[in-house]
């Protein structure tokens, strides 16, 4: 509950005001590109136009010659230097390990993919880099380009990687073992209901475009990297180790304000490891901004899967078995976390909100020349839910029931449940949100709604949903096992000042989530203090304790709870010294409203007495404890977090043009316990409208040769504004996370990934209610493409 | 960018004189031009801005019509035909985003020709005239296809005088990333007959419906074209929508803004 310090609402449980937004407001934050060093040079990268081709020939000679031009650097000047890792190992149905390609920095032998890049250019403005650039003679020998994942996996089709067995990265079976269960009760079900759909590609276009400074000290040997990062430790040692060979003690990296990732911040790029490499090389710092058009090029896309799903049910609709068959894009190389986005971010959430007893997934990965494909908001787990809520959708149409009844029928009702897909759901409540989104949603009124907007002329469709995410990423050891090359536990140090102000520096950065805001009220509700005597400090190696960064809906529940520990430490020590001073037993110190005292007496001592006196240790219990009040933790998830909750969505169709607008959206969330019910709010309005947007506008489209047709705002559709409708949001249905310290699931992906279902229901919805025997549209669901379905 | 030199002359004449050097190009609000420089698809040597020039400004009355000036911005457009031609002025007020509206121009935009821009449908369907620091040429003669029309190189517009029908309205359906009109139509109804301009639409850039404007000329109502479509094959195609979307579109969007003009 909040509590109410000198007449404020504070601590856990406030909605209060972000403390960053009046500098992302005011312009007064720090970017990447904000980051100017002294006679730093910048670089501009020649990219592929083609998508696949063997490089014969790159001339830099007259290029060389521009004014301006410090040095160009191609493929050649990366031979014995590493290439760009993958974090993620996936072992396949028959127990081989996937197909890994070489990454390098600048292309060696080949280019495979439009925007792969050939050649650095290094000058003394970007301009002059650019105008070299031009001058740069590259002799490219076409070949087929590679695009369609069922052509790619074809026997005798045309290779990305010549020195590959094929173009399937793997063939992913999950639970393998249950193959044949499934496809027996699939075999004799009451009922089958099949659909084949596409999870759209996707451009995450953050408002700030990608960033690379580059940095080199002479005298220490020291590299700095600047670099728009949602993990920059992870940057450290992906690129350090594997890269460019550089230790972390002679690497710092540095994320500053970052304005949005969506995930495809979190990769190791090429670029930064460039400008890293190109700094020391000249020994000058060296930057890079990516444009708008090249971010389309080279930032990794999202989604892409072609999918085949069938649903199982006996006579009395109990949903008995699921069975899917996935071709998910890799692109041209892997990029950090492709392996894992359809697999084990994917096929562990196919059991959704629902008691279905077989389940079996099968996923193959292809590559393509297209840009690389990774995780974007959702990771998988929109993937999945999307198919899974959709084929659920359809059986109910097929067999005459309620969508919402034949859900709740098949919901999971007690916790823990472990579903036949590895995973554990500790806790949830899923009757309870439908509960509630039938409130918020008025589902009751809709039948007069859609009277009123048929009386116009419009068709009106409900489409509901409901999801299941697994985010607090992740247990270490269980990662581990499945093929993850890193550990994915948070840390945090405490730091107490001497007057009582407290620094945290956390691996969790933050790039929009609030974390500046969120995370003080915390340490303000354990310690009961103002908000304002704690600050945040995060996104620079240099003085945060290794830390995993932020995706996967992680920040509170893993790097909040290492913030926890650390703080409990902190409390214990200061309880030490408070026991000192007043002469009592620690055991008998109690901490309330930033006050020590002793239990049962009127003898107390206040926050800032205690934690001057570790500074000032005059009387202190210098025999036991040492002076100084910082302390660190590392945290280790024990599970997952398992955030559900159910959505709601009302379309219009104008049945002559085949445009859909969003008339009302309604999402009931559980994602436990909350800290800032504001932040949530806009989180979940964040993921919403990306959520719209996957499922009405965005579509990114190559064609046949490889060309990216969707290459710039004027073809790639973002959603605005007044594309979106007001949202009734609600995540007052808690059951709080069992594992964590606060009890806490994490809400940056909910949105994202509850979302696209419920609109594409909701326009199947609306056209057979006129009759149209439409039963799926892939997304984006355009104009254009509703009116073709209207219009076979 | 390519560098370039600038030169923003305060009469015609000097701007005539400017344009005649080797690679120089008229720049009006440059919502098309500029963009096309960032991304080095055109190397002018020098531009020549024309909105220092002051007879170049402004909306005035000319008879029975309007005499817009080339380098008016959207917005002035807007405001200042709200009440004299409140269709010309919603159309000017959908086009882009206020940042555009406050920059791009009337004059830039007939220059350029988009074959999705707004006031190629408003000029042809209100049988505009075209008028150049050298001749009046009429709308009909003047758009020739996509960016293409009948200006000579160094040719610069010096207004638009635009007939004020008796009733009109634009229809915009929008493309969703751009948001420039995949289908737009402005039909406008004179004493002597109506007048449909459709933009977005055609391969050939912005065109005359005539067998609507004869069915509208019989029987100004949406009904009169119920049964009337355009030809699918010279419709564009593209990932917004199909040649027969569009031509489907190009009826839809015409009875409404026959309907909106009406009203």
């Amino acid at each position: 509950m909040p509590k109410d310090h000198d007449g404020k609402f504070t601590g856990i449980g406030a909605s209060t005001k972000r403390r960053e937004d009046i500098r992302f407001l005011t312009g007064t934050g720090n970017y990447t590109d904000d980051i100017n060093l002294n006679g730093q040079a910048y670089v501009h990268f020649l990219r592929s136009d083609v998508a696949h081709g063997r490089l014969l020939s790159v001339d830099t000679a007259a290029a060389a010659a521009m004014p301006g031009v410090v040095r160009i650097f191609t493929g050649a000047d990366f031979e014995g230097v590493g290439g760009l890792p993958c974090g993620w190992q996936v072992t396949d149905r028959f127990g081989e390990v996937m197909q890994e390609p070489a990454h390098p920095v600048l292309a060696q032998g080949k280019v495979r993919h439009v925007g792969d890049p050939i050649a650095a250019v290094v000058a003394d403005s970007a301009e002059q880099a650019r105008d070299a650039a031009e001058a740069i003679v590259v002799d490219i020998e076409a070949l087929p380009a590679v695009i369609n994942m069922k052509e790619a996996v074809q026997d005798g089709a045309t290779k990305v990687h010549d020195d590959l067995t094929s173009n399937l990265c793997y063939d992913w079976g999950f639970v393998e073992e249950n193959r044949d269960a499934v496809d027996q009760a699939i075999q004799n079900a009451a009922h089958v209901t099949t659909l084949e759909l596409v999870n759209n590609r996707l451009v995450a276009n953050p408002m700030e475009p990608r960033v690379a400074v580059g940095d080199f000290n002479r005298a220490t040997g020291e590299s700095t990297l600047y670099t728009t990062s949602q993990n920059p430790h992870v940057i450290r040692l992906l690129m350090g180790a594997f890269v460019l060979g550089i230790p972390e003690h002679k690497l710092r990296v540095v994320a500053p304000d970052v304005g949005g990732g969506f995930g495809s911040k979190i990769f190791h790029y090429a670029e930064e490891a460039f400008c890293t490499f190109a700094a020391k090389a000249l020994n000058r710092a060296v930057k890079w901004t990516s444009s708008r058009s090249e971010a389309f090029i080279s930032d990794a896309h999202g989604r892409d899967h072609v999918t085949k799903i069938e649903l199982a049910l006996d006579a009395d609709n109990n949903f008995t078995a699921l069975r899917t068959e996935t071709y998910a894009n890799m692109g041209a190389y892997l990029s950090t976390f492709a392996p894992s986005v359809p697999t084990w971010l994917h096929g562990t959430l196919m059991a959704g909100n629902y008691k279905t007893p077989l389940i079996y997934v099968n996923v193959k990965a292809v590559f393509t020349n297209t840009v690389a494909v990774d995780a974007y908001r959702g990771a998988g787990r929109p993937e999945a839910t999307y198919q899974l809520e959709r084929v659920i959708d359809k059986a109910a149409r097929e067999l005459g029931v309620d969508p919402l009844a034949l859900r709740r029928q098949n919901f999971i009702t007690e916790f823990p449940y472990a579903t036949p897909v590895a995973v554990e759901y500790d806790t949830g409540d899923y009757h309870a949100t439908v509960d509630k989104l039938e409130e918020i949603a008025d589902l009751g009124g809709f039948a007069a709604r859609r009277a009123a907007s048929e009386a116009k002329g419009k068709l009106r469709g409900l489409g509901v949903n409901c999801y299941i995410e697994a985010c607090g990423i992740a247990p270490s050891n269980l990662v581990g096992q499945l093929g993850a090359r890193a550990g994915l536990y948070e840390s945090a140090t405490v730091r107490v000042n001497a007057t009582g102000g407290i620094v945290v520096m956390t691996g969790s950065h933050s790039h929009g989530q609030g974390h500046e805001t969120a995370f003080p009220q915390v340490i303000a509700e354990m310690i009961g203090i103002p908000e304002e005597m704690v600050e945040i400090e995060h996104g620079d190696t240099a003085n945060t304790p290794m830390g995993m960064g932020t995706y996967g809906s992680r920040s509170l529940a893993v790097g909040g709870s290492a913030m926890v520990r650390a703080t409990e430490k902190i409390i214990a020590k200061a309880k030490k010294i408070a026991a000192h001073i007043l002469e009592a037993s620690d055991a008998d110190i109690e901490l309330k409203d930033g006050q020590f005292s002793v239990a049962g007496t009127d003898k107390s001592l206040a926050w800032g007495d205690v934690t001057l006196a570790a500074y000032v240790p005059h009387n202190y219990p210098l025999e036991d404890i040492e002076p100084g009040l910082e302390e660190t933790a590392f945290y280790d998830p024990a599970n997952f977090t398992y955030p559900s909750g159910a959505y709601a969505c009302e379309v219009e169709v104008d049945p002559d043009t085949g445009k859909v607008s969003i008339e009302r959206f309604a999402a009931a969330d559980d994602f436990g316990n909350i800290v800032n019910p504001m932040i949530v709010d806009g989180q979940v309005h964040g993921g919403i409208g990306q959520g719209i947007g996957q499922a009405l506008m965005e579509g990114c489209i190559y064609d046949d040769n490889g060309q990216l047709l969707s290459a710039s705002f004027m073809d790639y559709a973002m959603p605005r504004a007044d594309d979106l409708p007001f949202y009734e949001v609600d995540h007052s249905c808690q059951t709080p996370c069992t594992h964590n310290p606060l009890g806490v699931k994490g809400c940056g992906e909910a949105g994202a990934i509850g979302t696209p279902p419920a609109v594409v229901n909701a326009v199947i919805d609306a056209l057979q209610s006129a009759g149209k025997p439409v039963t799926h549209i892939d997304m984006p669901l355009s104009p254009a493409r509703v009116w073709a379905a209207m219009n076979p | 960018m390519y560098e370039f030199d600038f030169v923003r002359p305060a009469t015609i004449a000097e701007a005539v004189q400017a344009l005649a050097a080797d690679e120089a190009q008229a720049l009006g609000g440059g919502q098309t031009l500029l963009p096309t420089m960032k991304q080095r698809l055109a190397m002018p040597e020098a531009l020549v801005s024309l909105t220092g020039i002051d007879e170049l400004q402004g909306v005035c009355p000319d008879g029975e019509a309007l005499a817009i000036g080339a380098a008016t911005t959207h917005a002035d457009v807007e405001r200042a035909t709200a009440d004299s031609y409140p269709a010309l002025a919603a159309l000017a007020g959908q086009i882009g985003d206020p940042a555009v509206r406050n920059r791009g121009t009337i004059g830039g935009s007939l220059a350029n020709n988009d074959p999705s821009a707004c006031y190629p449908a408003a000029a042809l369907a209100s049988g505009a005239t075209i008028v150049t620091h050298r001749r009046e040429i009429a709308a009909d003669e003047y758009f020739e296809g996509l960016f293409s029309t009948a200006l000579e190189e160094d040719e610069i517009i010096t207004h638009v005088r635009m007939p004020v029908p008796q009733a009109a309205a634009y229809e915009k359906f929008v493309q969703p990333a751009s948001r420039f009109a995949l289908v737009g139509v402005f039909v406008a109804r004179f004493e002597d007959g109506v007048r449909v301009a459709v933009t977005g639409a055609s391969e050939e850039g912005v065109f005359r419906w005539e067998e609507a404007e004869a069915a509208l000329s019989q029987s100004f109502s949406a009904d009169a074209i119920a049964g009337l479509s355009v030809d699918p094959d010279g419709m564009i195609a593209d990932l917004h929508g199909s040649k027969a979307y569009r031509a489907h579109l190009v009826q839809v969007i015409t009875k409404r803004a026959v309907q909106a003009a009406a009203a």
